[in-house]
């Protein structure tokens, strides 16, 4: 296998200790992910002046929550209403708020999302089973630089008293990028 | 470019689908630590691959061919080597390894913010034409966004469906990107 190859000579060169390349790929399995994000629209479905703070600025609102300690440069928080519905893409290649969501899906690195999104946003939507009304306008953020964005997903009705950590289980990755919506009460148990 | 067709969501997807994934982006991190290369470096020796390697690979062949390449051109690891699958010359000095501790400090993003180095041109508000580039090294302006006018929002702006679609946009749509000052001029 070519990687091999590749990880077997720059490790006899002295550039990569293969334990470490192990401990990488652990953190990136079970340290990060989208139940980040999911805790972050939890708080902001609970708390409304953490929901202020998130969509004023979302890289001191994250940092805040103490979930993670660290957010490469911005992050910012868009929120989708009846009236607006926000997607986000990297037309460039792959740019993905990492810190709330993990890696990205291979859908959101394919050809067909990073040229669709920006052109045929409803389209893209089909695709996922996902139909807005006629008169809900969209927003396509193409993350072009630094910034990152995550998506606020509108809060679902019925959920008055719910704890935190349960409205997370509402909170799906796609919903977070703009691709569906947050689960209902009903679909969780 | 378009005709890649449908988007397909995968349920339950895996965080890697192959171990040699994992290890190709474990060995970018790794490289990177090193101080080896940068991001857009890394963007740029992807974007180089020939256009039918680039559409037909995969997202982390692509990186593996980009590692490739660099690692080539900076002198650290030949074509020889790899078609030997060993080291054929010793490493030279690099300035620091990942250690197995540090691994979970490289997951996060470093940061690439640089300081302004004067007053902005632009203010929230300005309509702005983007610039008609076609430039042979790496760029963050999308080709559809080239040549269009669009509205400074903020730190970003926004364009019109219809001013990079044109008529057949849908109709509500706005999409916002994020343009370095140079890449713009008033419109």
């Amino acid at each position: 296998m070519r990687v091999r190859a590749l990880e077997t000579v720059l490790t006899e060169k002295g550039y990569v200790d293969p334990a470490a390349l192990d401990a990488v790929i652990e953190a990136f399995e079970t340290k990060v992910g989208p139940h980040i994000g999911a805790r972050v629209v939890a708080r902001a479905w609970s708390d409304p002046s953490f929901k202020r703070t998130l969509l004023d600025d979302a890289t001191k609102a994250v940092l805040a929550l103490g979930v993670i300690n660290r957010i490469g440069d911005h992050l910012i928080a868009v929120e989708n209403t009846p009236k607006l519905h926000n997607m986000i893409v990297c037309t460039l290649c792959s740019c993905y708020p990492w810190e709330v969501l993990g890696l990205p899906p291979v859908w959101y690195k394919s050809a067909p999302y990073r040229s669709r999104a920006v052109n045929d946003p409803r389209g893209v939507l089909a695709d996922f089973g996902v139909t807005l009304p006629a008169d809900t306008a969209i927003r396509v953020w193409d993350s072009t630089a630094e910034t990152r964005f995550i998506v606020l997903p509108m809060r679902p009705e019925d959920i008055e008293g719910w704890s935190e950590e349960k409205l997370a289980s509402l909170v799906t990755r796609d919903s977070m990028i703009g691709t569906g919506f947050a689960k209902q009460p009903g679909e969780v148990a | 470019m378009h005709g890649f067709g449908k988007v397909e969501p995968e349920q339950d997807e895996p965080v890697f689908h192959e171990d040699w994934e994992a290890r190709t982006q474990a060995l970018y991190r790794a490289m990177s630590y090193a101080g080896v290369w940068c991001i857009d470096a890394a963007r740029f020796a992807r974007e180089q691959l020939p256009p039918a390697v680039y559409l037909s690979s995969s997202y982390y062949k692509k990186w593996e061919l980009g590692m490739e390449k660099q690692l080539a051109e900076l002198g650290l690891a030949g074509p020889d080597e790899l078609a030997a699958g060993h080291a054929l010359r010793p490493g030279k000095p690099l300035k620091r390894k990942l250690s197995a501790p540090g691994a979970p400090n490289v997951i996060t993003r470093g940061s690439f913010a640089r300081p302004a180095q004067k007053p902005a041109k632009f203010k929230p508000g300005d309509r702005v034409r983007t610039k008609n580039i076609h430039p042979k090294t790496h760029t963050r302006l999308p080709r559809y966004a080239r040549d269009k006018v669009g509205l400074v929002e903020a730190l970003r702006g926004w364009f019109d469906g219809r001013e990079l679609w044109g008529e057949s946009a849908e109709p509500s749509l706005k999409v916002s990107i994020e343009a370095f000052e140079p890449y713009l001029e008033p419109a």
